[in-house]
């Protein structure tokens, strides 16, 4: 059934060929600040695949019915209200994490990816396929904060989801933390690398340089 | 006064929204390839935080806050999880406002930051203000002090980053980390920089 192979690719399609945080540069603000830790990092993840995929599928159902002019207030009012049913289930349910996320649980409403996504994809498409594309393009998300977050807890306090992995050398261990990697400046190196892997891994999603240095050794170099 | 001052100063550098927070990246991203365009995207951003930021403040202390609404001799009642949807709706409201206002009575200026206005209601800088607005549980003066000093730090980290930019395109990059590789690692360098004013205290 075509069905099928169409829900595969849509599903898998956006985790690497397609990510969204490294190459389609969308919801990169989050993907940033909240993964010193895993834990807030997996709370992250699911929030954000949840309002992405229920956001596309409630979008995409009420597609005909938008007037073009004043469609994306119609989408930021939907993702608003999701968001805030997330907040508040955080808030009930999971009160330290939610501290911890503080602002960036409402900073779901200008990710890039829930908005990127209804407006690319579930204006266009029936409602299951537009809920589909959500949870992929989430999931791309996901994996990308996963694995900065591996990074960051693992080398910057020694512990993966609050486990520690490498005894620290303050309780007798012998690994010594490496504070940068709690710091802001470590999400944007690991992501830059994180880059650079993806893209030796599929050379297709290389960008052109605007400049290229001239190749003089061949002779006629130089015509000005 | 002296506490307005280190508010600001600590909202343009030590707390920058853009490099400490990582607000309004997609934009700060895309738009740094030219320093003109980061000059024109910095400045709208800092003029709709002056504004919102301080509007955001009024309607949650008088409407939405708990018990706010006394004045209506309504008491009881807490609206404060309405807050995101009010922000964000506030805030596509202003720039609406301000993108008609402009073309009237500024067109000079309209066409200067026409292009980038639509562009300012899903930056999560702005709307990021807004909630650190009202998580720090600012009063209007300083939440007017805080929209100036955020949006200049926002306006400062995306210019600096074009400059940065301009240079880099003449350099030679290793394959695959050419283009946005390189740039989250010289936003991060910078980053590391602006960290050196964490220790400033007023």
């Amino acid at each position: 059934m075509s069905a099928d192979i169409d829900t595969k690719k849509i599903l898998t399609e956006p985790l690497v060929n397609n990510n969204p945080i490294t190459l389609q540069v969308l919801g990169i603000c989050s993907a940033l600040a909240v993964t010193s830790q895993m834990s807030t990092s997996l709370i992250m993840a699911v929030a954000l695949t949840a309002v992405t995929a229920c956001s596309s599928a409630a979008i995409s159902s009420i597609r005909n019915h938008i007037p073009g002019s004043i469609r994306i207030i119609v989408q930021m009012t939907i993702i608003a209200s999701l968001v805030i049913v997330v907040d508040q289930i955080l808030k009930a349910f999971a009160y330290e994490i939610s501290k911890q996320l503080s602002v960036f649980v409402g900073l779901i409403i200008t990710n890039c990816i829930v908005m990127g996504r209804a407006e690319a994809y579930a204006m266009k498409n029936p409602p299951m396929a537009s809920f589909i594309d959500g949870i992929g393009n989430g999931a791309g998300y996901s994996l990308i904060l996963i694995i900065v977050a591996f990074f960051r807890e693992l080398f910057g306090s020694g512990k993966l989801l609050g486990i520690e992995i490498f005894p620290l050398t303050k309780d007798g261990g012998w690994y010594d933390p490496n504070g940068l990697m709690l710091l802001p400046p470590s999400a944007f190196f690991i992501i830059g690398l994180l880059i650079w892997t993806f893209r030796q891994w599929k050379p297709g999603q290389n960008e052109k340089a605007d400049f290229k240095i001239m190749d003089i050794s061949h002779g006629e170099g130089g015509h000005h | 006064m002296n506490e307005y001052v280190s508010l600001f100063i600590k909202a343009v550098f030590v707390e920058n929204l853009a490099l400490a927070f990582f607000l309004g990246m997609c934009t700060f991203l895309a738009v740094s390839k030219k320093i003109s365009t980061a000059i024109g995207l910095g400045v709208a951003v800092m003029v709709v935080q002056v504004i919102t930021v301080p509007v955001n403040n009024l309607v949650y202390h008088t409407l939405l806050k708990e018990d706010a609404l006394s004045w209506l001799g309504i008491t009881g009642v807490d609206l404060s999880f309405l807050v995101l949807l009010s922000c964000i709706g506030m805030i596509a409201a202003l720039v609406q406002i301000l993108e008609m206002i402009l073309d009237k009575f500024f067109p000079t200026l309209f066409h200067a930051l026409g292009v980038f206005l639509p562009l300012i209601t899903v930056n999560c800088a702005i709307l990021g203000g807004s909630l650190f607005m009202i998580e720090r549980d600012y009063d209007f003066t300083q939440s007017v002090v805080y929209g100036v000093g955020s949006g200049f730090g926002w306006a400062l980290a995306i210019t600096v980053m074009a400059g940065v930019r301009e240079k880099l395109k003449y350099s030679d990059i290793p394959k695959g980390l050419e283009g946005l590789g390189i740039t989250f690692i010289s936003a991060g360098l910078m980053s590391l920089g602006f960290m050196a004013f964490s220790g400033i205290q007023l």
